[in-house]
């Protein structure tokens, strides 16, 4: 938060506005604590998902919005940490947290060989090839049905018991997952604003200019590269926790597209903008399937709206509003 | 030896389909720079519209000729008003073709349910065709003729009109085209229209070997898209070339390793891209 100083010019300069934003840190902080204590499973349970999918979109962000490449594979982190660990926890009949651990250190090396085949391109043709690489991943999930039990998935594991403490309430689970995400946002707050973060956008801009000036473009890019599949393998052990189970469908490219539309409609390149993200998709998607059946055609449409309408995402045009107000204030 | 004359006829029946697929989807890329997300969707609705022909009483020749021009059209007002709008801008065009191909597949899906339907095969190309003790199905041997043929109208069409001559111009240097007085607008529209057209009729004429099923949509997106990277973009005999051996390997794939034949599949793409230091064709450069 310290280095938006650089843009305090455009804002109120008050303690007044501080001691504000400090109120509603304390406001989110509690905000974030109620779901755990509400009284309906079912509304604990869409919290959960709103905090695995906006850890799921964050480590995306990384990639897309500050490093300048879309990804259209990235469910294929998630996926594989899933599997890796349901198949570890029960074929394997490891604990729960060497399962998990070896699913992070697999998906991350699974991240490692996929950066170095999907960054010998950029812009469109990283597009493909990481589509094309995340479609691998599900076809080895649905077709090698020895292995991976087909189309019926894995299950027979159950949430893990860390320190004791039993995580089978939909509240204990959503508390666990809300420690994931707060380290999870701290990494992302802390790894964007540090040197590495500002090369990072240096080489999405100016790619050239980045490597005139002795940056690794391509190390820099790697990296990141690696990083989003850990947090993304994060999200996968909490998503197959959380469900139990695992189907090929987490693989499916509507779920890379789905985590994608998170990013773009919150807003790419901005650390809150993936959350705000997260939460409207959840939200929508639940809402809607309570209703009619037609998910996918309205997350088609969701896409195209935002593309023509609102590439920029919400909360930078929330932002962009707030500042005309706020200027506008100044002025009368 | 048997098995392997047979799987080699399948294998070139795909190659086939896979070529009306990518060879639109190539010249697409290759020359406006869209990578189109709704390729594999046009070819899954022209085989949707071809067999709601087929069951209105139509012929199977006028259902290819209905799907494929179904299909034209709507790239045609795909590409006007939405592609066009967003010229210049690579990757929301990206996006918005991933937008129209979720839509496409759930309404194909509200429209004609989730049962496979495959399309009966016409009766002029029924039946089978003898050489020596091996028989083949002469639809399969038909559809490869048509690839052919339709490589050949491409290649005449590209190499030796004056709007092919455009189009070459278009994919090798956009700028200098448009300098030229080349009105770029136009041929895009052209390139989506006839891409799009010719998926769709590579859907019609797949029906009756792949059937229609909801996912056939993403099935085949993805083999256009290898066929693309180890084609080269805009390149039609690449496309040719890619669209057979992928179609080969496929199809021996699944016959001999069942359970990886999916991944066998993207070897040669991993290979190329692991190989080739300087990257992909042009892909980089996009």
């Amino acid at each position: 938060m310290k280095r938006n100083s650089v843009y305090s010019g455009l804002r109120p300069p008050s303690v007044a506005g501080k001691a504000g934003s400090s109120i509603v840190r304390a406001a989110i902080a509690v905000l974030l604590l109620v779901p755990a204590f509400l009284p309906f499973d079912y509304y604990v349970n869409i919290a959960t998902q709103i905090l695995i999918a906006a850890i799921f979109a964050s480590s995306l962000n990384l990639l897309v919005g500050y490093g300048g490449l879309i990804s259209l594979g990235h469910a294929g982190f998630l996926g594989t940490s899933a599997y890796v660990l349901a198949w570890l926890a029960t074929r394997g009949e490891l604990s729960h947290l060497w399962a998990s651990l070896g699913a992070l250190g697999v998906t991350t090396v699974v991240a490692g060989l996929f950066g170095v085949l999907s960054l010998r391109a950029t812009g469109l043709g990283f597009v493909m090839i990481t589509l094309a690489l995340g479609q691998i991943l599900w076809g080895v999930a649905y077709r090698w049905v020895s292995l991976t039990g087909g189309d019926n998935g894995l299950s027979g594991f159950s949430r893990p018991h860390p320190l004791g403490i039993d995580l089978s309430s939909p509240g204990s689970f959503y508390l666990f997952t809300l420690v994931v995400f707060v380290l999870a946002f701290l990494f992302v707050s802390v790894f964007v604003h540090s040197t590495f973060g500002a090369g990072l956008q240096g080489v999405r801009d100016q790619p050239r200019r980045m490597q005139a000036l002795g940056w690794d473009v391509w190390g820099i890019r790697f990296v990141t590269f690696v990083v989003a599949g850990f947090w993304g393998a994060v999200a996968g052990v909490l998503y197959a926790d959380y469900n139990q189970f695992v189907s090929p469908h987490v693989l499916a490219l509507t779920n890379s597209a789905e985590v994608l539309l998170m990013v773009i409609a919150g807003g790419a390149g901005t650390v809150l903008g993936p959350i705000v993200g997260a939460a409207v998709v959840v939200l929508l998607k639940n809402v809607v399937s309570a209703y009619i059946t037609r998910w996918v055609m309205l997350l088609g449409f969701v896409f195209v709206l935002i593309v023509l309408y609102m590439p920029e995402g919400l909360v930078p045009g929330v932002e962009r509003l707030r500042r005309r107000t706020v200027r506008r204030g100044a002025e009368a | 030896m048997r098995f392997f004359l047979i799987q080699s006829l399948n294998g070139l029946a795909l190659g086939g389909l896979l070529f009306l697929l990518s060879s639109g989807f190539s010249l697409i890329f290759g020359l406006m720079r869209v990578a189109n997300l709704a390729h594999g969707a046009f070819f899954m609705l022209g085989a949707y519209v071809g067999l709601s022909a087929l069951r209105a009483g139509l012929g199977f020749f006028a259902a290819v000729v209905i799907g494929g021009l179904a299909i034209a059209i709507l790239g045609a007002l795909l590409e006007r008003f939405l592609l066009r709008k967003l010229a210049g801008r690579l990757l929301s065009q990206v996006l918005i073709t991933l937008g129209i191909a979720f839509i496409i597949g759930d309404a194909s899906l509200l429209v004609w349910s989730g049962d496979p339907m495959p399309l009966p095969i016409p009766d002029a190309l029924a039946g089978v065709v003898r050489f020596g003790s091996i028989f083949f199905p002469r639809y399969r041997l038909a559809v490869v003729g048509f690839s052919v043929v339709v490589l050949a109208i491409l290649w005449v069409a590209l190499e030796r009109t004056r709007v092919g001559a455009m189009i070459r111009a278009g994919v090798d240097d956009m700028e200098m085209a448009r300098g030229l007085g080349i009105a770029v607008p136009r041929l895009f529209t052209l390139v989506f229209c006839l891409g799009a057209a010719l998926a769709g009729m590579g859907g019609v004429l797949g029906g009756p070997i792949l059937s229609v099923y909801p996912g056939l949509d993403m099935d085949m997106l993805p083999l256009a898209l290898i066929v693309l990277i180890l084609g080269g973009p805009g390149n039609l005999l690449g496309a040719f070339a890619g669209s057979y051996f992928i179609g080969f390997l496929y199809t021996f794939g699944q016959a001999l390793f069942p359970d990886l034949a999916y991944v066998i599949l993207f070897l040669p793409m991993v290979a190329a891209l692991a190989l080739r230091p300087q990257g992909l064709f042009k892909l980089r450069a996009a």
